[in-house]
């Protein structure tokens, strides 16, 4: 680890600790519907979007007619994007002439994954979709997952800070304004500024280019495999030329980190020199996945009025991502003990540690900070493969998402994600001070446990079954490609992943299977959608019940002790479900590794 | 509920249009205002041939050039196929690939422990860079094969390194591609080849 | 009717032997379907006997472990079904000392009543609890009333104060709206007759037994959400159990179901399922031993949220009776003199006001009493008439009373009233205090100052309360200014003074709309609403049925001050369940660090580095872990049956002082704990 790599970190904190307040203050003035500067702007586009879509915006949804609409808008559009890619070949924007996304198991878990929130991909993206897929399929739902995210937070947030209603506001209005207001004048912005760095926005076809130096590899004969001729000498072919994908890619680039969403443009995803070409883009990307998880924790503390109960909650995430990053720094930086002849120290020349899946210009220390970042958020984009990374760097973004995602967490998703939490924790430790445990003036009682238990319960509940049953059976093991310890790693990951629309992989199980496209679906739409029901009941609760007063025998929720119970609870409730699990996939590995075992 | 049907299918229409189609749009249109070559991917072009991009590292193999770091992105930095190699650290197929390299780079600089990036994979696949130390293990074979003096070397090196970004950001870098260009133009070596 | 219970030791012979036989009855798997963790430990247990059975028919090794694991399992659920056997124990040894507390009274039933007045009657004394409705009994001065009734002949004086909060007698007469008298009320002056209206055996004492006594015991909300959290986490443990054999094949090191059985109880939240039900019983059987009979338990955690106490004045803040503070004497009469004279009357005057005067004029003046019967002297006996009391001594007539009833004797003796005594008098009022007016014959000689006395210690327990967030409203009838003064006296947060019922009832409203939960004593019937009303009502066993019926405890001590110990009771319980929740979860870390390596380090020795506690074998290991498991259950008992200790902080020191004992400690204690059993059992040949 270096001074300079520290730096880079806390910098970033930084940047996050100072964009909190102005995001979460904006956040809640739109979803209060008070003025903003953007109105002149904003105000008549939204006027003429619920005049064509038919929404009453000052109609009040309860949390029931809030959820169906959620998932009315849910199925529509993942079934307007499966349309699109099984007839790409018939759309516009497609100068490379892809065809069908197939197999269509491939396409549902494309759908699925993108309507998540997840961006899983069992695909490479210069490979298989076309410009007009990547933006109006892709990139849409970039979008419009994440403004439902954000909706759901502020729903859950209405819940806590109503009284006595029966309402959580308009899952349209929510929605609209999310999309307006709040992701897309960031992202015209943040697209330009990468663009500015480099990141590629273009529609033309992919370019060729003449290689400096052409090299001769065994050609591939039409079965697939390495061509051998009649002398028993490798058929070789002259690669003379390089063809370089191109594509409208800044503009999804930024909505992916800023709705952390993490599917890539290009199947190397940020590690892609046309995704991230300067370590400032790698920042402003960093920052991008942040700012909105961040700015909840105030937009939370401004709506429910106790503004150091929002930094409380802060104060948790920031730690937890602190000790994330630390450990995968640490692991990184130490490199890699089984490699003899190789200078993994850092120094003034290199950054050293484990190189493997990683790019040059953004070290170890960007490339762990990202690791950490993209999964404490439900992002999923990588800069470095998670496969290659030491047993322990690889485990803390593994764990990162085994804990739900709540450490700034997926926009909306990391902000109701740590609420369910805090009703637990609140609920255990609050029954210590004598009194019904209270939230914020809202006792939490059985109906609000129980829907909190079915959220916790459907995580391990996907990733553990499914995991248990890869790895015991051919259909699942076969797609391991890292064998030993860490192909159950690979596995687990998998599904935690997509159980908590993450999206980042160990890359090197093959995921295009029949078995890998389905399950992996059905645990995206479960990790999502079986989440959302039980969290959106438990704010229709709260928003009924009576506001009971702050007193000096109220549970506190606004001081150091919240936060430290806070995080406590998080990391025991996901350390007791995982540890099993975790002490044969990274742990073994990383003690095997420790005893010079190679597989 | 019908209302929501209605609505969700009408929302999902008009909100594709507005955030999937005039958005990006709006975006490539600016961009190709603001920043024109940065927008389609910084072409190296020399006499009307595209020789690549300075953003997409190329595979080099003879002696007289400064290799880039080994890529499994398709046959080796394939640009229409960017990948890592997905190995684990206790994959044997990782151990034995890294020995190996380690073993071909040591016969021309023996002794001297390799720059860890020369023998690991990029994540993309097409990372156009190696760290200042790479560079410089490669240095004294470049500048023997090319019959120039180190010192020389050295400092195109220098011209082709690139610091930490606002000088803290990120790690320093050596373009592989361009220095290799410009190798090629100051240093032409009559007797390196170009492939064996 | 009281009849203080003394805390019972927790380990009573009695009731662990029936404990323990309790223990195995509900071993019945429809009792265990209401604990889904204790549950999910008996299929486990019942699944290890069967493989054990096999194992013995067909010889496989490993028997002595598998064994002893199948054993521990069983004691698991044994010592939860225990826990909850020895809490029910001890709530039915409580219903039988309640049983024997219903000492009697010995009312004066009416067996013949010639003719009005008192003396053609005939009377038998009678228990209080053999009278049913309708029986006609006879209440002289002095007497308790022995049960609500009517009034049906006479007029009296009666000294509701422990009831009503007001210090001063009230008459009773029959007919009209002040026949209705109260059992536990003392009549002071006169007689009356009285027409019982409840019959034995619907008293709440009657249905308290049966309430303890009873089997079905309704679980209360906060109790209903614990179980839910803990079934969640016992799938969560199932599931990751279960999941963890797949895993295991993978590495190609597949378990034994003892192996994964073990380690599946060791993570569910047995600790507190195993003692969540002994909990709650523990904390009705806290209430009954404070003698108060709680209606149900939700009551009782219901006063653990209290936000505002509502506290009568008298009885509760002030002692039930006022005392004599000074002398005030008229301009030319000396201070011995006055005080002479108030002790003269007061000498026969046996109400707690009298003997103040008494014990004032004795410490104060130094005058002794003196025993004046050779004095020939005659005492007059207050009389709710006169309302006033005194003595005829050696031609002197010396009266004292309340200022009008003292100023119209004067003038009837042709005496003037200075206009002194006015001044006197109000100046008395309106810090708090009553004027008692001395007379001799016609001449107003000063004034006894009657104080209400702030009963010692009241300061300090309301600070208490501040602390834990509850805000304390003292209630009287009294003057605003009076009521202000006792108010700032007593430490109390507000008062509502000149309260009527109706003033009460819209105070527990307001504050009830605020979201507020309220708690008041109560005992007359223009209580009941107010009562009911109330979150937690506590009536006091002296009121009237009415006010019983409406509250949902009563306090058979009568003493008003018990709400403060019953909102102690209520955070204590809770804070006992949420101790012992944070503690067996808290537990678990350990329990992984001792089995997860014993599981795999056979087949990865290096997964020893996991040994943190470097127990001897795998086995051993696991079987220490389980019997840890096991024997916490017992050792726990005595703080589930006891409560943890309650302190009179605020939450966030409270909770840091629990985390700190129950989290922190509960992350600590089992590695120790789990290596001492390693130690033992490999000692001694078990592993």
């Amino acid at each position: 680890m270096t001074a300079n790599g520290w730096l880079q970190i806390t910098f970033f904190l930084v940047l996050i600790f100072a964009v909190t307040k102005p995001m979460g203050v904006f956040m809640a003035h739109v979803f209060s519907r008070e003025r903003t500067f953007m109105d002149p702007v904003l105000r008549p586009m939204e006027r003429l979007l619920y005049h064509i879509t038919g929404v009453d915006e000052n109609h009040e949804m309860r949390w029931t007619e809030y959820a169906v609409s959620m998932l009315l808008f849910s199925v529509v559009s993942m079934l307007l994007l499966y349309l699109i890619e099984r007839l790409q070949g018939f759309l516009p924007f497609n100068p490379q002439q892809l065809g069908a996304v197939s197999p269509p198991h491939l396409a549902f878990n494309t759908a699925a994954s993108f309507t998540t929130n997840t961006n899983w991909q069992n695909y490479s993206g210069e490979a298989t979709m076309s410009y007009f897929t990547q933006m109006a399929g892709l990139a849409y739902h970039n979008f419009v997952s994440a403004a439902v995210g954000i909706a759901l937070a502020i729903a859950f947030i209405r819940g806590i800070a109503r009284r006595q209603m029966e309402t959580i506001g308009n899952f349209w209005v929510d929605l609209v304004r999310s999309c307006l207001w709040v992701l897309l004048p960031f992202c015209i912005v943040g697209a330009l500024l990468l663009v500015s760095q480099g990141v590629v926005q273009n529609l033309r076809p992919y370019d060729k280019a003449a290689l400096v130096e052409p090299f001769q590899v065994q050609k591939v004969g039409p079965d697939g495999k390495p061509m051998v001729g009649p002398d028993g000498k490798p058929v070789m072919d002259t690669v003379a030329e390089q063809t370089i994908a191109q594509g409208p890619v800044a503009s999804q680039e930024i909505i992916k980190e800023f709705g952390t969403n993490g599917g890539g443009f290009f199947n190397a995803n940020s590690a892609h020199p046309f995704e991230n070409p300067t370590p400032f883009s790698n920042l402003i990307e960093l920052f991008s996945i942040f700012t909105i998880g961040a700015g909840l924790t105030y937009t939370l503390g401004r709506m429910t009025g106790s503004e150091r109960h929002g930094w409380a909650v802060w104060a948790a995430m920031a730690i937890l991502f602190l000790a994330g990053v630390t450990a995968a720094y640490w692991a990184e930086a130490h490199g890699n003990p089984l490699l003899p002849g190789v200078d993994q120290r850092a120094g003034a020349l290199q950054p050293g540690g484990n190189m493997e899946g990683k790019e040059v210009r953004l070290g170890i220390a960007n490339s762990s900070l990202f690791a950490t970042v993209t999964t404490d958020a439900s992002c999923g984009a990588i800069n470095g493969w998670h496969d290659s990374y030491t047993p322990l760097g690889g485990m803390v973004p593994l764990v990162n998402i085994m804990l739900s995602e709540v450490i700034f967490g997926g926009v909306g998703a990391g902000m109701y994600g740590i609420l369910i939490y805090v009703v637990l924790a609140v609920f255990i430790a609050g029954l210590m001070v004598g009194r019904t445990p209270e939230y914020l003036g809202k006792k939490i009682e059985a109906y609000d446990v129980k829907m909190a238990m079915l959220v916790a319960l459907v995580f391990p509940l996907v990733i553990l079954i499914f995991t248990g049953i890869s790895v015991v059976k051919g259909f699942g093991t076969s797609s391991i490609s890292n064998p030993g310890p860490h192909g159950l790693t690979q596995i687990l990951y998998a599904f935690t992943s997509q159980a908590g629309n993450n999206g980042s992989a160990f890359g090197g199980l093959t995921g295009n299977t029949p078995w890998y496209n389905t399950s992996g679906g059905i645990t995206m739409l479960v990790g999502r959608f079986f989440m959302i029901i039980p969290m959106l009941g438990i704010a229709g609760n709260l928003a009924r019940k009576k506001y009971v007063p702050p007193s000096l025998g109220t549970f506190p929720v606004t001081t150091p002790l919240f936060t430290v119970l806070l995080m406590g609870v998080i990391l025991i409730v996901g350390a007791l479900t995982f540890f099993p699990a975790l002490s044969l996939g990274p742990i073994l590995e990383h003690l095997l590794m420790s005893a010079g075992k190679v597989f | 509920m019908k209302k929501n049907v209605v609505t969700a299918v009408l929302m999902t229409l008009v909100t594709t249009v507005l955030l999937g189609i005039i958005y990006p749009l709006v975006v490539t249109g600016i961009a190709r205002v603001l920043f024109p070559h940065k927008a389609d991917g910084q072409l190296i072009v020399v006499n009307g041939k595209v020789l690549g991009s300075r953003l997409i590292g190329q595979a080099f193999s003879g002696p007289g050039y400064f290799h880039s770091r080994p890529s499994a992105a398709g046959n080796g930095y394939d640009a229409s196929n960017s990948n890592g190699s997905q190995l684990g650290p206790t994959n044997r197929q990782l151990i034995d690939r890294v020995k190996g390299d380690v073993a071909t780079l040591q016969a021309e600089n023996p002794n001297v422990p390799v720059p860890i990036d020369l023998v690991t994979a990029s994540a993309s696949g097409l990372d156009p860079h190696i760290t200042p130390a790479a560079a410089a293990f490669q240095l004294p074979r470049v500048a023997k094969v090319r019959g120039t003096n180190e010192g020389d070397l050295r400092s195109l090196v220098a011209k082709h390194t690139e610091g930490r970004q606002f000088g803290f950001l990120g790690e320093s870098r050596v373009n592989v591609l361009e220095l290799n260009l410009e190798l090629d133009e100051k240093f032409p070596a009559q007797r390196h080849a170009r492939a064996e | 009717m009281t009849a203080k219970t003394k805390k019972k030791a927790v380990w009573d012979w009695g009731i662990v032997r029936r404990a323990i036989w309790g223990a195995f009855v509900k071993l019945n798997p429809r009792k265990m379907m209401g604990n889904p963790v204790m549950f999910v430990v008996e299929i486990g247990s019942v699944i290890t006997t069967a493989l054990l059975l096999r194992d013995v028919i067909q010889g496989h090794p490993g028997l002595r472990f598998n064994l002893q694991i199948t054993l521990w399992l069983w004691f698991t659920v044994v010592f939860a079904n225990f826990a909850e056997a020895m809490a029910e124990g001890r709530g039915k040894a409580q219903a039988d000392t309640l049983r024997k507390a219903k000492t009697e009274t010995l009312a004066n039933l009416i067996v013949e009543d010639q003719a009005p007045g008192i003396e053609g009657v005939k009377t038998a004394e009678t228990p209080a609890s053999k009278l049913r409705k309708g029986d006609m009994v006879l209440v002289r001065a002095g007497e308790f009333i022995p049960g609500d009734g009517e009034v049906t002949e006479g007029v009296a004086s009666v000294d509701e104060s422990a009831i009503t909060g007001e210090s001063a007698p009230v008459i009773r007469e029959s007919g009209g709206d002040r026949s209705a008298v109260t059992g536990g009320t003392r009549v002071i002056s006169d007689w009356i007759k009285i027409c019982i209206s409840s019959n034995p055996g619907e008293t709440f004492l009657d249905r308290m037994i049966a309430l303890v006594e009873g089997a079905e015991r309704q679980k209360t909300p906060n109790e209903i959400a614990l179980n839910i959290l803990l079934a969640g986490l016992t799938i969560i443990f199932l599931l990751a159990v279960v999941t963890l054999q797949p895993f295991a094949i993978y590495s190609g090191s597949p378990q034994t179901v003892f192996v994964l059985v073990s380690l599946l109880v060791c993570l569910i939240p047995t600790t507190i399922g195993g003692l969540l039900s002994a909990i709650g019983i523990a904390g009705m059987d806290r209430v009954i031993q404070h003698n108060v009979l709680a209606m149900s338990g939700r009551a009782v955690e219901a006063a653990g949220d209290v936000n505002t106490l509502l506290l009568d004045k008298t009885g509760t803040i002030t002692l039930g009776n006022r005392q004599a503070v000074e002398f005030i004497p008229l301009p030319g009469i000396e201070e011995n003199e006055i005080a002479d004279a108030a002790q003269l009357s007061s000498l026969s005057d046996e109400t707690p006001e009298g003997r103040s005067i008494v014990v004032l004029a004795k410490t104060k003046y130094g005058l002794r009493g003196r025993e004046l019967a050779a004095h020939e002297a005659h005492f007059i006996p207050f009389s709710a008439h006169t309302r006033m009391s005194g003595v005829d001594l050696n031609g002197r007539s010396i009266r004292k009373g309340a200022a009008d009833a003292i100023v119209e004797y004067i003038i009837s003796q042709e005496g003037t009233v200075p206009k002194e005594l006015k001044a006197s008098v109000e100046r008395i009022s309106s810090t708090g205090g009553t004027p008692l007016v001395v007379a001799d014959r016609n001449r107003a000689l000063g004034v006894i100052h009657l104080k209400d006395i702030v009963k010692g210690g009241m300061r300090e327990r309301f600070d208490h309360l501040r602390q834990m967030g509850i805000r304390t409203v003292m209630i009287t009838g009294d003057n605003p200014l009076t009521a202000a003064a006792i108010a700032r006296e007593a430490g109390v947060d507000d008062f509502l003074a000149e309260a009527k019922p109706q003033d009460k009832m819209d105070l527990i409203r307001r504050e009830q709309a605020q979201g507020k939960l309220v708690a008041m004593t109560g005992d007359g019937t223009n209580d009941a609403p107010a009562l009911a009303q109330a979150d937690v009502g506590v009536a006091m066993n002296t009121g009237t049925m009415p006010a019983k019926e409406a509250g949902n405890m009563v306090d058979l001590d009568s003493n008003p001050t018990k709400l403060i110990e019953i909102v102690e009771i209520g955070k204590q319980l809770l804070m006992t369940r949420g101790a012992l929740t944070t503690f067996s979860i808290a537990n678990d870390v350990a329990k992984y660090f001792a089995i997860i390596p014993a599981m795999f380090a056979g087949t990865f020795p290096v997964l020893n580095a996991l040994n943190i506690m470097r127990l001897r074998t795998p086995e051993s290991a696991v079987l220490s872990a389980v019997i840890f498991n096991a024997l916490i259950i017992v050792a726990l008992i005595p703080l589930a049956l006891r409560g943890v200790k309650y302190r009179p902080l605020g939450a966030a020191a409270l909770l840091r002082r629990n985390l700190w004992v129950y989290g922190v400690g509960g992350i600590i204690i089992p590695f120790i704990g789990i290596k001492l059993i390693d130690m033992l059992i490999t000692r001694i040949g078990l592993a």
